[in-house]
């Protein structure tokens, strides 16, 4: 018997929140340590994840499956394959980097923040492990509320409660409609054959007729989008991004967003196949439109994090690219992009969090010969940079290349506008580098900026690590999600040719 | 030892990492010594590869070694693996030989540069960047050297970072290069789903079943060739390697003369099976190239600035380079690649060398008869200039000899008109530069004009070795002599030619009567100025001012900077914001502000309803009582 590794994986950092709440309050190196030592631990624990996968096979590995409310065909039903792999390794990976992030960062509420740290970290993990609709939206809902808390609380005091409100409608907004269509699923499931599952394997068998995919496709589909976000529900990310304390940020674009591409990997497509394929265009053109789009913004912004908060919309455009051409380079090419922008936008968003901390301004035009001061510091936010704007020999490349090589093959006109985001990237990024860090220390107040501390280096290391390692040798990582592609792949492409009933009489029984 | 290719670029590489990670607390010359063995290495290795493949018979070459798969995703395939043909082991060879030697040189150069480790770090990773470049055996891994070459670029441009045009420099070089990898980028696409590969040999086998014309094929040597153009800063995106001299001199003549830039040159050699199917992009490479070549040696007629002068003088070469493949002759493109990089690079650090003696001054109109004060200098750049202007028996001669002649016989008479009338203004600014510099009255500010000195032999002796490779280097291509031509005879393997070729066959007479018109028109430009800048010194500035419209549009480089900012860049800084403040913060989050506000207003009436009397609720629920009522009888 194995050890149920992903129950272990969701329901430790909450054992961790209960731990802490009995902790002195008063204590915040202890309280930071301990937090530390939990999500090393959780680290530690998911490496057997990693290890232990088979990747010669698409199935669901590492199953745990209870019952739950019966009656209802509600079970706690959990497993990995390919695709929630790698994300949660991504999230075990990054919460040790973000606890060592707030050493200095938070001073106020410690105990809570830490507190909230848990629980989020509980949610996304049960987001990427859950099989079972009603248990994914339980969790999806879940996390909701400690980033709210993060923002609202040790946000920016000017705007935080905008852009926390905000940042909780838009999400809102997108999951009241998602759980009109898992309920309009569950009971149409049930209508049909009998039983009343909210087990998502089971649902993927399915047969909806089309009528009824296009709305629920759409119902999904904007929970989905707000959250990667995609052009146009994106005005929420950059407030919720500027205001953000810097772990917030970091774990908001390395996580959070993920959600929403997963989503569609997991939840949209391929349930609903038919209406996937035919929504392809306007998918792929809002992708498209996002790239260039938040490219463009980026180029103008004033302040550090917007402008990193921009760029996210970019990037991601790449992602949602990639994954409506249904091809395996743009497929894979999509994951492998949104490990990448978990590491090199967290990253990106460390490094304006260490300048702000020492500056407390994130206005570029404050900033400029920074490297002279900081070499370490610039060192370390070059290559950043450098990943970001997708130089090969690092992880950024691997990713746009195999979603424009796939893109390609779909449409060669999405490919091409979205290969001019690879040009706005290098402007917009190297423009900036360029006024925070190039030219003549103008400002006193930057003379004297101290270089990175080992502790902020430490952070580094293991992100660059990966940063390197997916440029060089990506294969580590495209291997481990071959066999879940190639069947997803498989389905979409049946699913072209099923025929699937267009009557409406199926569509009143699903009532 | 080919087994070992790897180590050719993976040297520079190690260099790269002691450097970058210790250099900073190592002595200067440890660093130094560090970067320029690295490099050294390489070049040893290339060499003993080169001797053991002469001895290969011919069946046996080519070489492919690969290292290992560096990306695969379903039928896609791309490999860290080498080739080694001709073509690669010449430009390996010219590579890693040139930034020995550069590497040499700056040991000297940048001696007193407190940002001596980190010139050394770039300078070793940019040689490992072009070694992989130049050494790929496929299109991707071609591409990953193709852009590392162009952050080094940017790097090294913009190492005196401290100064806002240095950096801005940078930027432009780093972003404009961009606009041409999005060009290859989509080239490697589309010969990925025309051929299922992007292996070199397994691609131009199957595009040999291809028809002359193939509209595929021609599609993709023009993305490839968008690629060239921003590499090699050809039309229209030559700008930004003029302002890339804000560099350190050793890098102007290492990246922006010797080796990146003739990067474009390489690839389409490279791929001169594909071109030499798509007639129509010969013809877009030939014209590109010829205009080029005419149109930055006007400019360089009007700098003052020595080595800006040296970069149009770069622009211009190349454009010569690809007029030569343009035309179908790939050999003589690559032959004048080589030349090129030993005067070019001998010209840079000429200049480089005026510049160490003359405290950094680059304005020639502050220079004159440095020839008695510095003489390894002047006989250097004298020889180096002899060779770019095309005059027998040095390097130059004979590579250019064969571009014009190819020009002519292969091509249309309008190419050999602009390449002829271009060797003429080559000459005439080239030895301009050599008069204004070398010769005539001191104009050199008396202060520095007591420190002048000749350079330190670290730095003299790269120039004399450059200098003695360009005046024998050209002697690989001797022509008329029947197998002489050891050059074009050793790379004839890797090129595929023009398919209707070898139809004109002209006669040894037509050949040294073209030789003999080069040699005119080359001492005719060396006269024109001989009489301008010597026998009457007032001649610029009358000419100028007569003619003073054409000269303020040379001088200002015809406002091709300009025009590109205000057609441009300001267009999309100005589309930006605009995206930006109106339709994001006006458009969508006025729509989702919008809403919350009519929520807020519905609320705030709604609330009114909520008396807290009994009675107004009881009221309500009889309304309703009665309404539900009503309906239900009247239904």
């Amino acid at each position: 018997m194995q050890l149920p590794i992903l129950s272990i994986l969701v329901f430790f950092p909450v054992l961790g929140a209960v731990l802490l709440a009995f902790l002195d309050r008063k204590n915040h190196k202890l309280l930071k340590q301990v937090t530390l030592g939990l999500s090393l631990a959780e680290f530690l624990f998911s490496l057997p994840l990693w290890f232990q996968f088979d990747s010669q096979t698409a199935a669901m590995q590492f199953v745990e499956r209870y019952n739950w409310l019966p009656q209802y065909g509600i079970s706690y039903y959990v497993g990995i394959d390919g695709f929630s792999l790698l994300l949660i390794m991504l999230s075990t990976f990054l919460t040790p980097l973000c606890v060592l992030a707030t050493w200095t960062d938070i001073q106020h509420r410690v105990k809570e923040f830490m507190i909230c740290l848990l629980t989020l970290m509980a949610g996304m993990l049960g987001v990427f492990v859950a099989l079972d609709l009603f248990l994914f939206y339980v969790f999806w809902e879940v996390m909701l509320i400690p980033m709210y808390l993060l923002i609202g609380i040790w946000g920016n005091p000017a705007r935080r409660v905008y852009a926390a409100i905000k940042f909780f409608l838009f999400t809102m907004f997108g999951s009241v409609l998602m759980l009109v269509a898992i309920l309009v699923l569950y009971f149409y499931y049930g209508k049909a054959t009998g039983t009343y599952t909210f087990d998502l394997l089971k649902l993927y068998s399915l047969n909806v007729p089309f009528r009824m995919q296009f709305w629920m496709f759409l119902a999904f589909g904007l929970a989905f989008a707000i959250k990667v976000p995609m052009f146009p529900f994106h005005t929420w990310l950059p407030d919720a991004h500027t205001e953000a304390p810097t772990v917030g940020s970091v774990i908001l674009a390395a996580v959070l967003l993920k959600m929403g591409t997963y989503g569609f990997l997991r939840f949209n497509m391929p349930l609903f196949p038919q209406a996937a394929h035919y929504f392809v265009p306007l998918f792929s053109i809002l992708a498209v439109i996002g790239i260039v789009y938040g490219a463009l913004v980026s180029m103008v912004q004033k302040d550090l994090k917007r402008l990193v908060a921009f760029s996210s919309v970019s990037h991601l455009g790449f992602v949602m690219l990639g994954l409506f051409t249904f091809t395996m380079p743009g497929v894979q090419g999509g994951i492998i992009q949104m490990i990448n922008h978990g590491l090199s936008t967290g990253a990106l968003f460390l490094i304006v969090g260490m300048i702000y901390e020492r500056r407390h301004t994130r206005m570029i035009a404050d900033f400029g010969g920074l490297s002279t001061p900081m070499p370490i510091y610039a060192a370390i936010f070059m290559i950043v940079t450098l990943s970001s704007i997708g130089l090969p020999g690092l992880n950024g490349f691997v990713g746009e290349f195999l979603i424009l090589l796939g893109a390609f093959k779909t449409n060669m006109l999405y490919a091409i506008v979205a290969a001019t985001g690879v040009i706005f990237a290098a402007c917009y990024m190297l423009w900036m580098f360029q006024r925070v860090m190039f030219g003549e220390v103008t400002n006193e107040k930057n003379k004297e900026l101290k270089d990175l501390s080992c502790r902020e280096i430490a952070i580094f290391v293991p992100l660059l690590l990966f940063i390197v390692w997916i440029g060089v040798y990506p294969n580590t990582f495209l291997s481990k999600t071959k066999a879940s592609t190639e069947n997803f792949l498989a389905l979409m492409e049946k699913a072209k040719t099923t025929e699937v009933s267009l009557s409406h009489g199926d569509k009143g029984e699903a009532r | 030892m080919m087994d070992y290719v790897w180590l050719i670029p993976l040297f520079p590489f190690v260099g790269f990492l002691i450097n970058g990670l210790v250099g900073k607390n190592l002595p200067k010359n440890v660093v130094g010594t560090i970067g320029s063995v690295a490099v050294g290495l390489s070049f040893l290795v290339t060499l003993c590869i080169f001797l053991q493949f002469l001895k290969l018979p011919p069946e046996a070459r080519p070489v492919e070694k690969v290292v290992y798969t560096w990306i695969a995703s379903g039928s896609f395939q791309a490999q860290v693996a080498f080739l080694i043909d001709p073509l690669s082991l010449i430009m390996l060879l010219i590579v890693s030989g040139v930034s020995t030697l550069i590497h040499i040189y700056s040991v000297s150069y940048m001696h007193d540069d407190p940002g001596f480790y980190r010139f050394f770090t770039y300078l070793n990773l940019f040689v490992c960047a072009m070694l992989i470049l130049v050494g790929a055996n496929n299109f991707l891994l071609m591409f990953v050297g193709w852009e590392g070459v162009g952050l080094c670029s940017y790097l090294l441009i913009g190492y005196y970072y401290e100064k806002q045009s240095a950096s801005d420099a940078g930027k432009k070089a780093f972003v404009v290069n961009r606009i041409g990898d999005f060009g290859f980028l989509l080239g490697i696409f589309l010969i990925f789903w025309t051929f299922g590969s992007v292996n070199f040999r397994e691609v131009f086998a199957l595009a040999a079943k291809y028809p002359v014309g193939a509209g595929v094929i021609t599609a993709i040597t023009l993305f490839l060739f968008i690629g060239a153009t921003g590499k090699s800063a050809q039309l229209p995106l030559y700008t930004w390697l003029p302002d890339a001299m804000e560099g350190p001199t050793p890098v102007s003549a290492l990246i922006h003369a010797a080796t990146m830039v003739t990067a474009g040159v390489y690839m389409v050699a490279r791929c001169s099976a594909l071109y030499s199917l798509a007639p129509v992009s010969l013809t877009v490479v030939a014209t590109i190239g010829a205009l080029t070549a005419i149109f930055a040696a006007t400019i360089g007629m009007a700098q003052f600035d020595i080595k800006r002068v040296l970069a149009y003088s770069t622009v211009s070469q190349l454009g010569y380079m690809f007029l030569a493949c343009g035309v179908g002759a790939y050999v003589s493109g690559i032959f004048h690649l080589m030349t090129h990089a030993f005067f070019k690079a001998l010209l840079f650090l000429g200049s480089g060398s005026v510049m160490h003696g003359l405290s950094g001054e680059l304005d020639m109109r502050k220079m004159g008869n440095l020839k008695k004060h510095m003489p390894i200098t002047y006989w250097t750049f004298l020889l180096a200039t002899l060779a770019i202007a095309g005059i027998f028996p040095f390097a130059g001669f004979f590579s250019k000899d064969e571009i014009l002649f190819h020009s002519l016989v292969d091509g249309k008479v309008i190419y050999w008109g602009i390449a002829t009338a271009a060797a003429f203004i080559t000459a005439f600014y080239m030895f301009r530069a050599v008069f204004m510099t070398f010769h005539g009255e001191s104009r050199v500010d008396p202060h520095v004009a007591q420190h002048v000195h000749e350079s330190p032999p670290l730095m003299t002796v790269p120039l004399m070795i450059l200098a003695g490779l360009s005046v024998v280097g050209g002697f690989v291509g001797i022509p008329l002599i029947e197998g002489a031509h050891v050059f074009r005879d050793f790379l004839s393997p890797s090129i595929t030619p023009v398919a209707h070729h070898a139809a004109a066959h002209p006669t040894a007479t037509f050949e040294v009567g073209m030789m003999l018109l080069s040699m005119g028109v080359a001492g005719l430009g060396i006269y024109t100025a001989y009489k301008f800048y010597i026998l009457v010194p007032d001649l610029p500035t009358i000419v100028s001012e007569k003619f003073h419209t054409i000269y303020d549009l040379i001088y200002h480089k015809y406002y091709v900077d300009e025009i590109y900012d205000t057609t441009v860049v300001e267009p999309i800084k100005v589309g930006s914001n605009f995206l930006w403040t109106v339709v994001d913060a006006k458009g969508v989050d006025g729509v989702v502000n919008g809403s919350a506000g009519i929520i807020a207003f519905l609320s705030a009436h709604l609330r009114k309803l909520e008396t807290g009397f009994v009675q107004n609720y009881a009221f309500a629920i009889l309304l309703g009582v009665v309404v539900i009522t009503g309906y239900l009888i009247g239904r």
